[in-house]
């Protein structure tokens, strides 16, 4: 690893309904998703892309910032984010920025990273587990007009303005080496994500939005006032900072369900079409009979 | 340039080889474009291979676009992009469908972000029809219905773009079926120049890795296949001798893909490999629609599920309610023992 100055890393996070464990009525009259039917978490990926700028950072120094757009209780990836590691976290949060499909995201993200301002590497999860698009990534880095990494699998150097990583493939692998700032996405075979630090988690644990306070207050009445809370708050830099659609100057055209050029026409519901069938008791004589049958109808040979 | 109106397939190759999925895209926009009387043109980038437009035409091209220019040489982005993006906005294409592999999946949303275009990704379908907007009270005729299993997988969504163009979709392998090649068709071979720009080679590829895939899902006649519902990797070690004795191969789950039992490359599904074989064994999957989207065409699918509700039983073709574990070696002891049989026997 050849010495180099520090590098600024900007992380895209988002977070996802847990499609492992589905509820009914998750989807809304208008084609887009009810989230609140769902538990949430951290994409699995974006978590990938944590470690590996946590990492980075350790090995080069710099800062870890962390963006997500969603609801406000997508603040908790966020306080997750800082007891993994990163510096900074901010959401983005806007009624503007609903309905959004991975084009109109990917505006919001642009706009949001330009206001952070300096940047040397952005790293994203490959792809998130509620759309398996894989196209967020790629569209921010375009817009931003960087060059992407996409499938990133392990960074090998950092030197002299630039970034040699490798890419996991479904056919191999290749390693690329690119100019900086670029953006990687990152596959889940890229690290095992750190557990939360329990040091952080307490030092970080009033670490909240300001919509978040009064609900803090009434979890901690030894804050006698709310200007005390805010003023413990602000000493300890414990402020996550929120940014609306006016905040990064995204303009309602572009942003949101107005902002993206995919609409859904309808969604059906999943009719199974009957088959012939037969239940098959689980014993041997039963097993042996299906066997036969198959090897009769030339299905086995 | 005619004022013809068009659908794209972007090509891609390796090797000197054309990549199926991007043979089965020209065969899917043949038919499309049947139906419009739209032209197809295949988008050709890279050095060397002009022999490659030829094959692109058999399988249903009437136009190939080829950038030959040494800087194409292999895939990289932002250079394979430039040449889309250009050539798109001289040409203005409708539709625009690239397969769903690494690169296909890198390429379509740098190239949709510029055009600021709606991309699909993993359609399982894709048909041509109006869309009715009530908040303008128009009728859009004519789009593409980009079909695909949309969250959790509970449902069905049909996407389109009435605005933009064009419409762009992403498919995986095997989705469509590759079309015989026709070595009578003709078509024109027309070389674009590629106008680029220094930042396009920001990145340089420094080496590249084939592995030759040992796995054969897409034409194995049997597949015996793993879920959630097998509970370790000696269960899972039964799905291989059950295939070995069947001469077929092992396929799994994305959760079984998840919990670390088998290799990606082995998920069968919407975004893993789509499937056709003459027998599907689903041990311990419960049969959400994305696995389902990549295996319902299967000549007999046997199902074997603890959780007598659980979907893989509607469309299966034998039903068995029980544990993995106990009815897989049911299996494979009823199958030795035929095969012992018939030894006797001759």
């Amino acid at each position: 690893m050849t010495d180099s100055r520090p590098i600024d890393i900007v992380v895209l996070a988002k977070q996802v309904p847990d499609t492992h464990n589905i509820t009914g009525d998750v989807m809304t009259k208008d084609g887009t998703m009810n989230r609140n039917a769902l538990s949430a978490i951290f994409n699995p990926e974006d978590l990938n892309a944590l470690e590996m700028a946590v990492q980075i950072k350790e090995r080069h120094g710099g800062t870890v910032t962390v963006i997500t757009m969603g609801p406000p209780k997508a603040a908790n990836i966020l306080r997750e984010s800082l007891w993994r590691g990163a510096d900074k976290v901010i959401l983005l949060t806007d009624r503007k920025f609903a309905g959004a499909d991975t084009l109109a995201t990917s505006v919001a993200l642009q706009k949001a990273i330009e206001k952070i301002g300096r940047y040397d590497l952005i790293l994203a999860g490959r792809q998130a587990i509620d759309g398996d698009t894989a196209q967020v990534g790629p569209q921010t880095a375009e817009k931003l007009g960087i060059p992407q990494i996409t499938y990133a699998e392990s960074v090998l150097e950092i030197a002299d303005g630039r970034i040699t990583a490798q890419r996991a493939l479904d056919s191999g692998s290749e390693i690329v080496r690119c100019q900086m700032p670029c953006l990687l996405t990152v596959v889940g075979s890229a690290n095992t994500p750190r557990p939360p630090s329990v040091r952080r988690q307490i030092a970080l644990k009033l670490a909240a939005t300001p919509g978040e306070h009064a609900a803090l207050r009434k979890q901690w009445p030894e804050f006698e006032t709310q200007a005390a809370l805010e003023a413990y708050l602000v000493a300890h830099d414990l402020r996550i900072p929120v940014w609306t659609a006016d905040d990064i100057g995204a303009t309602d055209g572009i942003i949101g369900l107005a902002g993206s050029p995919t609409q859904v026409h309808k969604i059906n519901f999943v009719v199974l079409e009957s088959t012939e069938s037969k239940t098959v008791q689980p014993t041997p004589d039963a097993i042996a009979a299906m066997v036969a049958e198959l090897v009769h109808e030339y299905i086995v040979g | 340039m005619t004022g013809q109106k068009s659908i794209w397939v972007f090509i891609e190759h390796t090797d000197g080889r054309i990549a199926d999925v991007s043979l089965e895209l020209t065969g899917k926009a043949r038919d499309l474009a049947g139906q419009l009387g739209y032209e197809v043109v295949g988008l050709l980038c890279g050095h060397g291979v002009e022999e490659l437009a030829r094959e692109v035409v058999c399988h249903g091209a009437d136009r190939v676009l080829l950038a030959d220019h040494p800087q194409l040489a292999q895939y990289r982005t932002l250079p394979y992009a430039r040449v889309a993006i250009s050539e798109a906005r001289r040409r203005k294409p409708e539709i625009f469908l690239v397969g769903g592999t690494p690169n296909g999946r890198d390429f379509a949303p740098r190239v949709a972000s510029a055009l600021r275009c709606g991309l699909t990704a993993d359609c399982t379908d894709l048909q041509i029809g109006d869309y009715y907007l009530k908040r303008e009270d128009r009728t859009y005729e004519n789009l593409l219905y980009q079909i695909r299993p949309a969250f959790g997988g509970n449902l069905i969504a049909t996407i389109v773009n009435p605005n933009t163009r064009p419409q762009m979709a992403t498919v995986r392998e095997g989705v469509m079926r590759m079309p015989p090649a026709d070595r009578s068709r003709t078509g024109v071979v027309e070389p674009v120049t590629p106008e680029f720009e220094p930042g396009d080679f920001a990145l340089e590829v420094l080496s590249r890795q084939v592995r030759h895939s040992t796995v054969k899902l897409k034409d194995a006649a049997v597949i015996v296949s793993g879920g959630a519902g097998i509970s370790d990797a000696e269960e899972f070690a039964l799905l291989r001798d059950l295939a070995n004795l069947l001469g077929g191969e092992v396929g799994a789950s994305r959760a079984a893909v998840d919990a670390g039992m088998i290799g990606r490359e082995f998920q069968v599904g919407q975004t893993g490999t789509t499937v056709r074989p003459r027998l599907y064994i689903a041990a311990g999957i419960s049969g959400a629609i994305q696995h389902r989207a990549g295996m319902d065409q299967s000549s007999k699918i046997i199902a074997i599920n603890t959780d007598p509700t659980a979907p893989m039983f509607q469309i299966a073709h034998y039903r068995i309610v029980g544990d993995a574990g106990e009815v897989l070696p049911m299996i494979i002891k009823a199958l030795r023992e035929r095969s012992m049989d018939q030894r006797e026997a001759e």
